[in-house]
């Protein structure tokens, strides 16, 4: 059975979810091979946790390089080369692209960026990519060989597998360009509430919570439901709400399984960005605006009487 | 310092983006195309390297069809100085990394280049990479999403920001740097601008121009390949109802319903 590489996020010995999702998906393609390059002593750590997760091999490249990115991008492309591999799967993120990106033009493979799904089509890989905010579904394939597919965080269900886990230390080659060199790093440290992108329920925010101060109200709904916090890019735009919470064509793409709008009229800039969750419930004063549309539930209504009412209701639920 | 910009004309993020029936490549006349927001920053960018470095001068790149010369005139109108626009209709379809070689290439007929600057991603393919694909190509450092950006002598420094932390990156020039939607305010273009740039030089390249064989771009060759697309059925609002001072136990019990909580 063919190898598929799967490059492995990591931070302080532990392993992302999305990890997990991309040895899952790779599955459909053939055996799985964990790719580790990290600083010395990374490998041991995160054996278990990819056993776990149907690695047949694991590949552990140990570094003490500050080159950015770089030591990951050469130890694929050796891998890609020496092993001949049915695709290279890595998660969505900004390093995640950006190696794909130099991996695919570095190896002459096909580049299937963002996907939702991902399958084996005619012998090759094939990808779905949900587009313009899930607006369009596009099926994809590609037409070399070893493609460099990047997957959406949240896109597939983790399954657990038992995998043999081989572990073989590979070396990091040398680059064969000038890098970037790392200088200092401060990773965000997650706070209490889930990240925007994995959450299953989403509480936001729009024009119409009409301060920074407000957004407690819908701060406080989410954390009665265990819900990551948006906002709409109105909201951003007028500083109520930091930009990494932006959801919409110009921020994040989410699709959890419980979406609440509230005083976001749903311009198309919003809509495209969170229209394939699950269930939509929406809370505006306004009885034409668009949000209504889409929502499974609407309430034209004061968000101010009626986010902290649900709130109520739903802490009621959970005593 | 030589600066390089790399703009892009996308679809206006406010109008409804499609995706053509035949070929499923992006429609480009079903929407408003405009100079990407993150690429005026990249420019915003280059113009205050520019007037802090006597000498300076800023060159606008572009690749697409011809209307990306709207897109063009408006960095120009900002107070670029000249502009180079690959454009030759083999290059329709083609995929990121046909569109990184293409792009190198051009890079490459413009002589000594200290410093190429670019948006982080564009709103229409986020790919998120083109930039750090380019610098791969050129055997250059990229310096990607940055939120701060100072060259001192050769050495350029940047704050890169992203969803994941921060991270300060380093490197001599020349060097590939992308920016992000924080880096700064762009400038709106003046009326003397507007008209200044009407005179200034936009050199339209052919793939012949810049030395790139029509067989490594365009949609038969690209190394990925769209086989189908169909927009999704619109999702249908279902109930509304008018607040009467029970809307938050109303929209309680439809999520108990739905078993949601």
């Amino acid at each position: 059975m063919a190898e598929v590489l799967v490059l492995v996020d990591h931070l302080d010995g532990e392993i992302k979810k999305s990890t997990f999702e991309l040895l899952t998906a790779a599955r459909a393609l053939g055996e799985p091979s964990a790719v580790v390059v990290g600083p010395a002593g990374s490998g041991g750590k995160l054996s278990e946790g990819l056993k776990a997760h149907g690695a047949a091999k694991i590949y552990v490249a140990e570094t003490d390089s500050s080159d950015f990115l770089t030591p990951q991008v050469s130890v694929l492309a050796s891998l890609v080369e020496s092993k001949d591999p049915a695709a290279v799967l890595i998660g969505v993120s900004a390093d995640g692209k950006e190696i794909a990106g130099r991996l695919a033009v570095r190896t002459n493979s096909a580049l299937l960026g963002d996907v939702v799904g991902v399958s084996a089509v005619d012998g090759g890989a094939g990808a779905t990519h949900s587009v313009f905010g899930g607006a369009f579904i596009a099926e994809a394939k590609a037409n070399t060989a070893h493609p460099v597919i990047t997957l959406r965080p949240g896109s597939v269900e983790v399954e657990a597998a038992d995998g043999a886990g081989a572990e073989e230390s590979v070396e990091v080659p040398a680059a064969s360009g000038r890098s970037a060199t790392v200088q200092s790093r401060e990773p965000v440290t997650g706070g209490d509430r889930p990240e925007l992108t994995e959450a299953s329920v989403i509480v936001s925010g729009g024009r119409g919570v009409g301060s920074a101060e407000q957004f407690s109200v819908v701060e406080g709904l989410a954390d009665s439901l265990g819900a990551a916090v948006g906002a709409s890019r109105a909201a951003v735009d007028s500083g109520f709400y930091p930009h990494q919470f932006q959801v919409g064509q110009t921020g994040k793409t989410v699709s959890p399984q419980l979406y609440i709008a509230l005083g976001i009229s749903g311009a198309i800039q919003h809509r495209a960005g969170m229209q394939t969750s699950k269930t939509i419930i929406a809370v505006n004063k306004d009885p034409e605006a668009p949000i209504f549309e889409i929502a499974d539930f609407g309430v034209v209504g004061d968000l101010f009487k009626v986010a902290p009412q649900l709130q109520e209701e739903v802490t009621k639920r959970k005593s | 310092m030589n600066i390089v910009v790399l703009v892009k004309q996308v679809p206006d993020t406010y109008s409804e983006r499609k995706l053509s029936s035949g070929d499923h490549t992006l429609d480009r006349d079903a929407t408003d195309a405009v100079l990407d927001e993150i690429d005026e920053r990249a420019v915003e960018s280059a113009l205050q390297l520019k007037e802090a470095n006597d000498g300076s001068e800023v060159t606008v790149v572009a690749m697409g069809p011809d209307r990306a010369t709207d897109a063009i005139r408006k960095a120009l109108s900002m107070g670029a100085d000249k502009a180079v626009h690959l454009s030759d209709e083999a290059l329709h379809g083609s995929c990121a990394v046909q569109t990184t070689r293409a792009l190198a290439k051009v890079i490459g007929t413009l002589g000594e280049v200290d410093l190429i600057l670019a948006g982080n991603e564009a709103s229409d393919g986020r790919t998120g990479a083109v930039p750090a694909m380019i610098a791969d190509v050129l055997g250059l450092p990229a310096l990607t999403h940055g939120r701060e950006l100072t060259v001192e002598g050769s050495t350029v420094t940047v704050r890169r920001e992203t969803d994941d932390g921060v991270t300060v990156l380093s490197a001599e020039l020349p060097a590939v740097v992308s920016v992000n939607e924080k880096i700064n305010e762009p400038r709106y273009p003046s009326f003397k601008g507007i008209m200044a740039a009407k005179k200034k030089p936009v050199t339209t390249l052919t793939l012949a121009d810049a030395g790139i064989d029509a067989s490594e771009v365009g949609l038969a060759t690209a190394l990925s390949t769209v086989t189908s697309s169909q927009p999704k059925p619109p999702k249908s609002g279902g109930e509304k109802v008018e607040d009467e001072g029970d809307g938050g136990q109303k929209i309680a019990a439809f999520l108990v319903g739905q078993k949601l909580i």
